[in-house]
């Protein structure tokens, strides 16, 4: 069973094939080594707990991109029930790297909008690595303020390693795109949260990143660039992307302190693959935590909260 | 000239032998567009009219369509007895009109009224191809609008189940200006926060297509439904080149961005009463802020 597949959890590894072996044996030689077994177990969930304490900011990327990470859909159908997908910007396409849809949490509505990655190859052709392309922006934009109509709370759930460049992208206005969603977003009456629930790469993040509540998981990221981009772009050399990692504080933690979210959601241990359930639950508590009180403002206390949360961000001497 | 073109829709026929078909089939009995085999038409009404054998969806009434989309007894029509009017004096409009009234028991294209599912209120349109092709002229422009107007007034959603070849061409210009005067109630009724939602079914073409059709805040399309605004044939004809396969169908317009879902006949009715639960805070916008000032 390899429960641990990243380099850094080799250790952890070690020790589960110990176990699993000792466990093996024993039965194989009615020997009995329960003694041993939970001394190793023990052993196990203390390294486990240093290990998970103390992950450095690449080791957070690593979780943030493990291929078993839950997506989108993953989290929509343990917090959310009836989700309606709606479709197209209604002008070019339906971008499958972004989804929205109504849904009910709880029995009430809400507006859904969230990158989705795929899990086999075919599915993450056709979601392109949950890189969208300008009419995915157009959809979201669409569909949250169909929301707005609707008076329905915007959740968003954001997972891209960064909009899609490409020719076509390019020729679509990606840029345009992007912008004009940031702009429009302050403009919703209803409340908005985002979420970024694994890679937060960029303006392809931002441009459903504009909320009155921004959350990010534990092991999550968010950053203006890939870390390998960045060190590709400073240094000449990809491969000092752990060293960007650190440099660009693009750890939860890190981002908690800047501002840049205002909470932080609790992993299970080992990051939020190792269980599903519990970090859908703990995504929902949060989220409707933060919705119920954002619906107690007014339209344009609603707006005038989006705005001065983003207006104070930014440092200068 | 779309809007004037021929609203022939042999084009829309999946069946090249059409017209062969047509003098094999009796009036019991038709064979079915999408997989050739024999249909018994009185039993396809029990099915919704959708065939049994590859699910392809043949127009259903737009009485059929209501009952399918109303609590039972809930329906009230408006305007049920608004007639055309021959108003450029178009030479055979007037037989037409009568023949067409006599056929299909309806005064004219369109059919409107209140209701609810699942005890939600909303106003609803249903188009009838039988009746002129379910072209747009005065009547079915000024039915639509009411309807909306209506809507507005009430506070409720509407839903506009749409098919038609275009505009009525015995008409001239006024039937071109529906388009614009049905578009002008959807802006009041979106105005004050309202939804409107479209169902388009097969064919939906035309200036309806270029205005109310298009607008719906959600569009559903029924599977393999034929849209667009230009028929196939005058495409071709202009481009001079074959088009897709799946040219102007629902699946081709759904990848395309314009429709939001696809929908089997025999899932709408939970759709639409999902899509207006949804919409229960709609328009209560403007009292909730007034209510806390
Ligand atoms: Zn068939």
């Amino acid at each position: 069973m390899d429960a641990f597949s990243l380099d850094f959890e080799k250790p952890l590894q070690e020790l589960q094939d110990k176990i699993a072996k000792m466990e093996s044996f024993s039965k194989e030689n009615g020997v009995d080594m329960a003694a041993q077994v939970a001394e190793l177990n023990k052993e196990l969930e203390d390294k486990k707990n240093e290990l998970f304490e103390n992950l450095t900011p690449w080791q957070r990327v690593t979780l943030a991109r493990h291929p078993k990470r839950p997506y989108a859909l993953d989290y929509i159908e343990r917090i959310a029930t009836d989700f309606m997908e709606l479709k197209g910007d209604r002008r070019y396409g339906n971008d499958e790297a972004i989804i929205g849809g109504f849904a009910k949490i709880d029995g009430e509505p809400v507006m859904i909008l969230a990158h989705q990655k795929g899990r086999d190859l075919k599915e993450r052709n056709k979601r392109n690595f949950g890189m969208a392309h300008p009419e995915g922006y157009r959809k979201a934009l669409r569909l949250m303020q169909l929301a707005d109509k609707a008076n329905a709370p915007v959740i968003c759930i954001i997972d891209t390693p960064g909009a899609y460049p490409g020719v076509a992208s390019e020729e679509r206005h990606i840029g345009e795109a992007i912008a004009v969603n940031l702009r429009e977003m302050f403009n919703l009456t209803v409340p908005v949260v985002c979420i970024v629930i694994g890679e937060g790469g960029s303006g392809g993040a931002l441009g459903i990143g504009i909320g009155n509540s921004v959350m990010i998981m534990e092991n999550a990221y968010y950053s203006v660039i890939s870390p390998e981009g960045c060190a590709g772009i400073i240094w000449k050399d990809g491969s000092r992307g752990p060293e960007a990692a650190e440099a660009m504080k693009i750890t939860s933690n890190d981002l908690l302190k800047l501002g840049v979210v205002d909470e932080v959601i609790k992993e299970p241990l080992g990051g939020a693959h190792i269980d599903y359930d519990v970090a859908a639950t703990n995504l929902k508590a949060a989220v409707k935590s933060h919705i119920s009180e954002l619906s107690k403002l007014s339209d344009d206390e609603l707006k005038n909260q989006r705005y001065e949360r983003f207006r104070k961000l930014g440092e200068t001497a | 000239m779309p809007i004037f073109g021929k609203p022939k829709f042999a084009s829309i026929s999946t069946s090249k032998t059409k017209s062969k078909t047509d003098k094999k089939a009796s009036k019991d009995w038709f064979k079915c567009k999408g997989c050739s085999s024999m249909l018994e038409r009185k039993a396809l009404v029990e099915l919704l009219n959708i065939c049994p054998k590859c699910e392809y969806h043949f127009p259903m009434t737009a009485h059929d369509r209501i009952e399918l989309l109303m609590d039972k007894k809930s329906f009230k029509e408006i305007d049920k007895d608004l007639c055309s009017k021959n108003v450029l004096g178009f030479e055979g409009y007037d037989e037409t009109l009568e023949a067409k009234k006599k056929s299909t028991e309806l005064s004219d294209a369109v059919v409107c009224g209140f209701g609810t599912i699942d005890k939600q209120a909303y106003g609803i349109a249903v188009m009838d191809f039988r009746f002129m092709g379910a072209s747009m002229g005065s009547v079915v422009g000024e039915k639509i609008t009411r309807l909306i107007e209506e809507s507005t007034k009430r506070n409720v959603p509407a839903l506009l189940v749409t098919a038609s070849g275009g505009a009525r061409m015995q008409e001239g210009s006024l039937s071109l200006m529906q388009m614009a005067k049905s578009s002008a109630a959807l802006a009041r009724h979106s105005e004050k926060g309202l939804p409107m939602f479209c169902l388009l079914t097969h064919p939906t073409y035309g200036g309806v297509t270029a205005s109310y059709a298009s607008l719906g805040d959600v569009i559903i399309a029924e599977p393999k439904a034929m849209i667009g605004f230009a028929g196939a044939r005058v495409i071709e004809a202009t481009i001079k080149a074959e088009l897709p396969d799946d040219f102007q169908t629902s699946e081709f317009l759904e990848k395309h961005g314009l429709v939001d879902r696809i929908i089997d006949r025999r899932e709408l009715r939970k759709e639409f009463s999902l899509l207006l639960e949804f919409f229960k805070n709609a328009g209560t916008k403007e009292k909730s802020t007034a209510a806390e000032a």
